[in-house]
């Protein structure tokens, strides 16, 4: 068996484990916070203290916590994932509404992000401590220090509010009917500014990991013979100091997969992206077990997937950690 | 600069700001599309079944109530009924109903859908109509234009048509008949009589309404059709309408300190009428279960402790007014201002406090309490800050607990886990709506909104029932202010200021806040500039 599909039969192996944790933890964190669903939703409308019991009855509230947990691991194993009592739809077809948006405004940002990290990364790594990376860094470090948020709005007040090239909010144009090349174009529109406030902080961060892993590299005695050898600079940085500084980053890449989901909470707010962060973030405001575990999971699943990428990544950027992993 | 809101509506509301002036302004225009924001999603969009202002915002321009609140001295419009009377006995309330109306799917407008709303929906399941219509026995239908609603008890026939605009929006028994209503999946997919029909709910997007073309109102309305586009970051709004993506956002959807640098945008005016008829107050709840608060000497001294002044200026920037009691001024029917009073004074609650044999110990303090905003807006988690430095002048230490909206419920009105609250009530045209449930006693823990504060006064209990069946209006409306006076002198909550919202609107929008339930009144009259 080849030492990738080993990986990948160990980490979905592993998997099941994992989802079981993250399902009760995500359940019964919602249960310690105070108020449950019916508090949250009639907070908004009042009511007597019959429609307060109704409504119990009829979500199923007025059952014991252990009972409830049972009775949704029941459905999840016919792979039902419940109803959301906020939005009153079944939890699979909200978040397979939603997961795709959030997935593409994720992929074009780390996309951005990878870009403009590694270009503003190679210009500061290939000649540590030079007038580029002296200025490239600085720009970095002014970027990694912004937050999201702020950034996004700034954005907004420039490219929406004072030249209005570019619309605000939303993801498409509302009642224009658009269809084929004219939709892709009109949504790739409204994602620019969303796109950018996410990816450009994670660029930031991208860049700085690159210039520290070439610092590093540029310091090994692998490199000090390639020199010695007289391996053409431009060679030497791409195929041997860059290649290796791409393990961290991508170590780093891999964190990202599951901060992608929640840092999108705040740009998904911002820019009225109807993302899985955003409706996340409404699950828990809304106490909707049944959103909110669902979500998880599909963000569980994800960052399973997305981990066993990036190690099977590692081996072919550095066979020796596909080597140690076959020792194990 | 300071901020006056005087010579701030004065500069930089523009004519908007009067609805009359506004009315007789232009000749009104056919077309466009009005673009709104909107920051939630309601689980159940039907009115009849929830009466709530985050329904109605969306959900008034496609489903009617009976009548709508108006600037006159009836106080009321017709709209699905065109007159109401009471019985002498207070035992019914017959309404003449509009002929001619039909619903959006083409089927007649009868009294039929107004037996089967009352009793099954409203009565029923409705949030503030099972206790509002919990005597009503019986509709009759003598003829498909009367309806004749049957109480029980006696019921006076102005609290009945003081509660129309809120609690009565009629749809079709038809598609709701047989079935169970609370999952009909016409709660979200509306149909009405309403001058705009509801096309379609992308969540998480918008909601888009089109105009009915065979509206009983023609030629209203005037608009082509209406999209609320979803907008939940408050900074996202103000930068929409700046860009012109979108033409209104209702309800201080805009936060307050943008409002002065939003009036001064060209095209864009601040509008401040329109909400009187859902004015809301800041509120001091208090936890009577805590010995110290239980002395109606710490109540007082807490009420004199307060600037209200200050909040107003400070925390409202000018948009709000000191409250005097638990009925707001806009309602002339039963407001009164001959009510104890507590000004601004510390030294009279330092010695109101001493008094009650609570001094100060060695560090200053005379004791501490937990102390609990609501979330429900900005203004309440600043009046918590405010009240927490104001109590400390007067030896009261308070620490701020902040929960989200579905804690502080539980903690507040479930588990009464709290000692101070700063509330946000909201008056819907007649005390016996929401207002008296405040100072009721004996409700059971859990309901929202209600005297979850262990106040229990028998005279106010005899007065809230008795107000509750007077038939006579002058008797209600004594009872009302005997009501107000016994609330500012036991003082169960202090009421702080009283407040409306705000509208921001593109200049190009014209009848905005033609009523004073103008946000989630039907907009039929609302049009567009070229």
């Amino acid at each position: 068996m080849s030492p990738g599909l080993a990986l990948a039969r160990r980490r979905l192996a592993q998997a099941p484990a994992v989802l079981a944790i993250v399902i009760t933890g995500g359940f019964l964190l919602l249960e310690a916070a105070p108020g449950d669903a019916v508090d949250a939703y009639v907070a908004s409308l009042g009511g007597d203290a019959g429609f307060v019991r109704e409504l119990r009855e009829r979500w199923g509230l007025d059952r014991s916590v252990w009972t409830r947990f049972l009775l949704y691991l029941a459905g999840l194993v016919t792979g039902d994932l419940g109803v959301s009592l906020a939005f009153d739809r079944p939890v699979a077809e909200l978040v397979l509404e939603r997961l795709p948006i959030t997935l593409a405004l994720a992929a074009a940002a780390t996309s951005l992000a990878l870009l403009l990290g590694a270009g503003l990364g190679l210009l500061c790594g290939s000649r540590p401590g030079g007038l580029a990376d002296r200025l490239a860094s600085a720009f970095v470090l002014a970027l990694n220090a912004t937050p999201s948020f702020w950034l996004g709005i700034v954005l907004v007040l420039v490219f929406a509010v004072r030249l209005r090239w570019l619309p605000s909010a939303g993801i498409e144009t509302i009642g224009a009917g658009y269809a084929g090349v004219a939709r892709l174009l009109d949504v790739a529109r409204h994602m620019v500014l969303p796109v950018l406030t996410l990816g450009l902080v994670y660029a930031a961060l991208y860049a700085r990991v690159l210039r520290a892993g070439m610092v590093e590299a540029w310091r090994s005695d692998f490199v000090r013979a390639a020199r010695a050898k007289g391996l053409p600079r431009k060679r030497l940085v791409l195929a041997h100091v860059a290649r290796n500084a791409l393990v961290p980053l991508l170590t780093v890449l891999g964190l990202h997969g599951a901060a992608m989901v929640g840092g999108s909470v705040v740009v998904e707010s911002l820019f009225a992206v109807p993302g899985l962060g955003r409706l996340a973030f409404e699950a828990v405001i809304a106490r909707d077990h049944a959103l909110l575990v669902g979500i998880v999971l599909v963000c569980a699943l994800l960052v399973i997937l997305l981990n066993l990428v990036v190690d099977l990544l590692y081996g072919r950027l550095d066979p020796r950690i596909e080597l140690a992993s076959e020792r194990r | 600069m300071k901020l006056d809101r005087r010579a701030f509506l004065a500069s930089a509301l523009v004519p908007l700001l009067s609805p009359g002036a506004s009315l007789g302004a232009a000749t009104p225009r056919r077309g466009g599309v009005l673009v709104v924001a909107a920051d939630t999603e309601p689980r159940n969009l039907n009115p009849a079944l929830v009466a709530s202002n985050g329904v109605f915002f969306v959900a008034s321009k496609v489903v009617e109530p009976l009548a709508e609140m108006a600037y006159t001295d009836a106080g009321l419009e017709p709209r699905l009924a065109l007159s109401w009377e009471g019985s002498r006995d207070g035992r019914s309330v017959t309404f003449r109903l509009r002929p001619g109306v039909r619903f959006h799917d083409g089927t007649p407008f009868t009294s039929a859908d107004v037996a089967y709303c009352a009793l099954e929906l409203w009565k029923k399941h409705q949030n503030l109509g099972r206790a509002f219509f919990k005597d009503l026995e019986a509709v009759d239908t003598p003829d498909p234009h009367t309806a004749v609603l049957r109480f029980s008890e006696p019921t006076p026939a102005q609290l009945v048509a003081n509660a129309l605009p809120p609690l009565t929006a009629v749809v079709p028994r038809r598609l709701f008949e047989g079935t169970d209503p609370l999952a009909n999946p016409h709660n979200q997919k509306l149909v009405g009589t309403g001058p705009f029909r509801f096309v379609e709910h992308k969540p998480g997007q918008y909601y888009r309404l089109e105009r009915n073309p065979d509206y009983w109102g023609a030629p209203l309305p005037w608009l082509d059709g209406i999209v609320y586009r979803v907008l939940p970051d408050r900074g996202a709004i103000a930068a929409a309408l700046e860009s012109g993506e979108i033409h209104l956002a209702a309800f201080s959807a805009v936060p307050l300190a943008d409002m002065k640098r939003l009036a001064s945008v060209p095209g864009i005016a601040v509008i401040a009428e329109g909400y009187e008829g859902i004015t809301y107050q800041i509120t001091v709840e208090i936890n009577h279960r805590r010995k110290e608060l239980a002395d109606v000497r710490v109540r007082r001294a807490i009420a004199h402790a307060i600037d209200r002044d200050f909040v107003v200026r400070t925390i409202f920037l000018g948009w709000a007014k000191p409250a005097t009691g638990p009925v707001p001024r806009f309602d002339k029917a039963f407001y009164t201002d001959d009510v104890p009073s507590y000004p601004f004074d510390p030294a009279r609650a330092e010695a109101l406090l001493d008094a009650a044999g609570y001094p100060r110990k060695a560090d200053g303090v005379r004791f501490a309490v937990e102390l609990m905003p609501a979330p429900w807006f900005e203004q309440t988690r600043q009046m918590g800050e405010y009240l927490r430095q104001a109590l400390r002048t007067i030896g009261i230490e308070a620490r701020l607990v902040l929960k989200d909206p579905a804690g502080h419920q539980k903690a507040v009105y479930t588990d009464h886990a709290f000692d101070l609250a700063i509330g946000s009530p909201v008056y819907r045209n007649d005390p016996a709506i929401s207002t008296t449930i405040l100072y009721e006693s004996g409700l059971p823990a859990g309901v929202p909104f209600s005297n979850q504060y262990g106040y229990a006064n028998p005279e106010m209990d005899r007065v809230i029932r008795a107000a509750a069946r007077a038939l006579d209006p002058e008797e209600r409306a004594a009872l009302y202010r005997r009501f107000q006076r016994l609330a500012m002198e036991d003082l169960p909550i202090v009421p702080v200021c009283e407040f409306t919202f705000l509208t921001v609107a593109r200049t190009s929008v014209r009848n905005v806040a033609s009523n004073p339930r103008w946000a989630v009144s039907n907009w039929a009259d609302c049009w567009l500039e070229a």
